[in-house]
C-alpha cells in the first residue's frame, strides 16, 4: 500500500549534466522505482525513456479535434447553403461541395491545433501555479535553467526518508534535498 | 538509446564541410540562459529602444487618425473607384500576410525538416508573423465599408436569418486568415511557456515573478510534460505547414477565381506562396540584422543564419521569377486578345513604371547577387537587399491589383489609380504599428527560445557512458 510520508512530497537529487541524470533515472527505474519524475531545462528524451514514459495521447486528441472541426464546418456549410439560406450563385448547385472543402479544411487545422495545444496542457495538468517542488530551495535556481533533477516521490512504496536519501546520494549528485508539501 | 543519438548529434564538422557554425563555440546552458533572459530582465532600457519605440508609436497613430476619418467618411477617402476598385487596402493586406508567412515557415516547415539552425530565429520570426497578421487583418475589416458589421462575415445566427455565401473566395479568406492568426498565436505561446518558466525563476522583482509565473502556467520542466510538449509542438508544426500554404493559396484565389485578365490564372497559388516566403525572409533579415547587432547576439544568430536565409530567398525568388515569366508566356500563348493587351499594358502602359520597379527589385538585383556567398555573408549588403526585396514584393501586389484593373475591356471605362494621403497614412501607420509591437516583444519576452538553443549545445549530448551504465544495469 503506498502511504505518503507526512509532509514530504519526495526527495530530489540535483545533477549538473543530462548524462548523470539519465544514468541515475535508469538505475532507479531498474531498481523498481515508479513514482518518480525528472525535471530538465529542455526536453531530454532519454530521461523520459529511462523512467518508462514512452507514449502520450496528444496525437489522439489532435486527431479527434481535427475530425470534429472538419465535420462541424462541412455540416454547417451544407446546412446553410442548402436549407437555411439557399442562394443561386451563377446557377451553380446549392450543394457545391468542392467550394465547401476550403473552409472545412481550415477548421480541421484550427480544431486540431487547438486540441493539440490545450490537450497537451490539460494532460500535463497545467496551469497549476503551485507545486510542492517549488518549495525545494535549489529547484528554482536550476530546473528551468541549467540543472537536472531526479525526484523520487513519497507515494512510491519503496520510499523511506533515510534510505532514499542515501540511495540518491550513491549517484554522486550535486545535492539531495527533501521536498516539503 | 543508441538509435536516439542522431537527434543530439550536432554537425560540429563545420570546418570540414566549410559551413558556418550554427552557434558560436564556447557556450553552455548557463551562458545561453543569462544572455537571452538578461536582455529582458534588466531594469535598464536603452535610449535607442525608447527612440525607436516612440518613433514607431508616433507613426502608428497615423493609423488611428486615418481609420477614424475612414469610419466617419467611408471608403471614398481612398483612391478606390471604378475601374480600380481594389487599391492599397488589398495590396497591403496581401503584402503583410505574405511577410508573416516566413515566420510560420521557419517555425513549422524547418522544424519538420530538422533544420536545427532555425532554433535561433524562430521565436522572433513567429512574433513577426503575429504582428504582420495584425496589420494585415485590419485591412479587409476596414475595407468592407461598414466595419461595425464586419461580424456578418462569420456564420453567426442573427435575427435577419441571413447567412454567408460559402462559394465566394472572399469568405474562404475569412476562415483562412482567422485560422492562421489563431494557430500562429497558439503555436507562439506554446513555444514561450517553458521560457516563461525560466524568466519566472530568474527574475528578481516580485511583479516580474508574478507576471511570468502566471503566463508560464506553472511550468516546472517535468520530462513527462516535455514529451507531451514536444509531441504537441511537432503536431502544431505539422498542422501549420499545410495551413501556411493554404492561406496564401486562398488569398490568391481572391484573384484567380475572378475572370479578369491578369488574375484568372492557375499559376497564382504556388507563385503567391513563394512570393510570400520571399518577402517574409527579407523581413526576417530586416529585423534580425539590427537586432543581433543591438543586443550582441552574433553568437546565437550567426553568419550561417544570414547565409541560409539568403539561400532561401534565392530559391523562392527563382520560383517568383518563373511565375512572372509564365504569366507573360501565357498571355501570348493563350492567344487571348484581352490577356495579351493586359500584359502589354502592364509592361508598357502608363503605369509600366511599377512593373519596372518590380522586375528591378525582385529579379534583377537579388537574383543576380544572391548567388555569391561573399555577398550573402556581407551583413550590410543583406540588410539592403532585404529592403529591396520588400519594396519589390509590395510592388508585385501593386502590379497585380492595379495594372490588371485600370484598363479593362472597354476603353471608355479606362481610368487610373492615384493613392490619396489617407491611403499612404494607413499604410505607413501599419509600419509604425508593426515596429512598436515588435519593440514591445523584444523588451518583454525572450526573443530567442532558450530551451531550443540548449538542445543544440554540445553539452546536451548524452555521453556514451550512459549506455555502458545502462548495459551494466540490465
Amino acid at each position: 500500500m503506498p502511504v505518503a510520508v507526512e509532509g514530504i512530497y519526495g526527495i530530489v537529487a540535483e545533477f549538473d549534466t543530462p548524462s548523470d541524470l539519465v544514468r541515475a533515472a535508469q538505475s532507479a527505474y531498474h531498481d523498481g522505482w515508479r513514482r518518480m519524475d525528472c525535471y530538465t531545462p529542455y526536453p531530454v528524451e532519454e530521461a523520459a525513456e529511462a523512467i518508462g514514459f514512452h507514449k502520450n495521447k496528444v496525437p489522439l486528441v489532435t486527431l479527434i479535434g481535427g475530425l470534429m472541426g472538419l465535420c462541424a464546418m462541412f455540416t454547417l456549410e451544407t446546412w446553410i447553403s442548402t436549407l437555411a439560406y439557399p442562394l443561386n450563385i451563377a446557377g451553380r448547385p446549392t450543394y457545391s461541395w468542392p467550394a465547401f472543402i476550403i473552409p472545412a479544411y481550415e477548421w480541421t487545422i484550427l480544431f486540431a491545433g487547438l486540441s493539440a495545444a490545450f490537450g497537451m496542457l490539460a494532460m500535463n495538468g497545467l496551469p497549476s501555479l503551485y507545486h510542492p517542488l517549488f518549495n525545494a530551495p535549489n529547484f528554482r535556481n536550476g530546473a528551468t535553467q541549467d540543472k537536472f533533477f531526479l525526484c523520487l516521490e513519497a507515494l512510491d512504496p519503496k520510499f523511506d526518508v533515510v534510505e532514499t536519501r542515501a540511495y540518491l546520494e550513491s549517484f554522486a549528485p550535486t545535492s539531495v534535498v527533501e521536498v516539503e508539501y | 538509446m543508441a538509435t536516439k543519438d542522431f537527434k543530439t548529434v550536432d554537425p560540429k564538422l563545420d570546418p570540414a564541410t566549410g559551413e558556418f557554425r550554427v552557434l558560436a563555440p564556447g557556450q553552455d546552458f548557463k551562458s545561453v540562459t543569462e544572455k537571452i533572459s538578461g536582455i529582458v530582465l534588466t531594469p535598464k532600457t536603452s535610449l535607442g529602444w525608447f527612440a525607436i519605440f516612440s518613433l514607431g508609436g508616433a507613426v502608428a497613430t497615423l493609423v488611428l487618425v486615418a481609420v477614424t476619418w475612414l469610419f466617419l467618411k467611408g471608403t471614398g477617402i481612398w483612391a478606390i473607384t471604378q475601374p480600380v476598385a481594389w487599391g492599397f487596402a488589398i495590396i497591403n493586406f496581401v503584402w503583410w500576410i505574405g511577410i508573416g508567412h516566413a515566420g510560420t515557415l521557419i517555425s513549422a516547415i524547418l522544424l519538420l525538416f530538422k533544420q536545427g539552425w532555425r532554433n535561433s530565429i524562430n521565436r522572433f520570426a513567429e512574433a513577426m508573423t503575429i504582428f504582420a497578421v495584425v496589420c494585415a487583418g485590419m485591412f479587409p475589416l476596414i475595407h468592407v465599408g461598414r466595419p461595425w458589421v464586419s461580424y456578418w462575415l462569420f456564420p453567426l445566427p442573427n435575427t435577419m436569418n441571413v447567412w454567408p455565401q460559402f462559394r465566394s473566395p472572399l469568405l474562404w479568406d475569412v476562415f483562412a486568415v482567422s485560422t492562421y492568426a489563431t494557430i500562429s498565436v497558439v503555436f507562439w505561446y506554446v513555444g514561450l511557456i517553458p521560457d516563461f518558466g525560466t524568466m519566472r525563476d530568474r527574475s528578481k522583482s516580485k511583479f516580474a515573478q508574478f507576471a511570468y509565473g502566471l503566463v508560464s502556467l506553472g511550468w516546472r520542466g517535468s520530462v513527462r510534460h516535455w514529451m507531451r510538449y514536444e509531441t504537441a509542438s511537432l503536431l502544431l508544426a505539422g498542422l501549420a505547414t499545410p495551413l501556411v500554404l493554404s492561406v496564401h493559396t486562398v488569398i490568391s484565389f481572391d484573384f484567380a477565381v475572378a475572370v479578369l485578365p491578369g488574375w484568372h490564372t492557375t499559376i497564382f497559388p504556388p507563385y503567391f506562396v513563394a512570393g510570400a516566403i520571399y518577402s517574409g525572409f527579407a523581413m526576417v533579415l530586416t529585423l534580425a540584422i539590427p537586432l543581433r547587432k543591438a543586443y550582441h547576439l552574433e553568437g546565437l544568430v550567426t553568419d550561417r543564419h544570414i547565409d541560409n536565409m539568403g539561400k532561401v530567398m534565392l530559391g523562392t525568388g527563382l520560383i517568383v521569377a518563373y511565375g512572372y515569366g509564365m504569366e507573360v508566356f501565357m498571355a501570348w500563348y493563350s492567344a487571348s486578345h484581352w490577356e495579351f493587351f493586359m500584359m502589354w499594358n502592364r509592361m508598357f502602359g502608363p503605369m509600366g513604371w511599377s512593373y519596372g520597379i518590380l522586375i528591378m527589385c525582385n529579379i534583377a538585383i537579388p537574383l543576380t547577387t544572391l548567388w555569391s556567398r561573399k555577398l550573402r555573408t556581407n551583413i550590410t549588403f543583406m540588410f539592403l537587399i532585404s529592403l529591396v526585396v520588400n519594396t519589390g514584393m509590395w510592388f508585385e501586389r501593386f502590379v497585380i491589383v492595379v495594372t490588371s484593373l485600370y484598363r479593362d475591356f472597354l476603353p471608355s471605362s479606362w481610368g487610373t489609380y492615384r493613392a490619396t494621403k489617407w491611403d499612404y497614412a494607413t499604410y505607413v501607420g501599419t509600419l509604425g504599428l508593426f515596429t512598436a509591437l515588435f519593440l514591445l516583444f523584444v523588451r518583454f519576452l525572450p526573443m530567442i527560445p532558450m530551451n531550443e538553443i540548449k538542445m543544440m549545445l554540445p553539452s546536451a549530448k548524452i555521453t556514451p557512458k550512459t549506455e555502458t551504465a545502462a548495459g551494466a544495469g540490465d
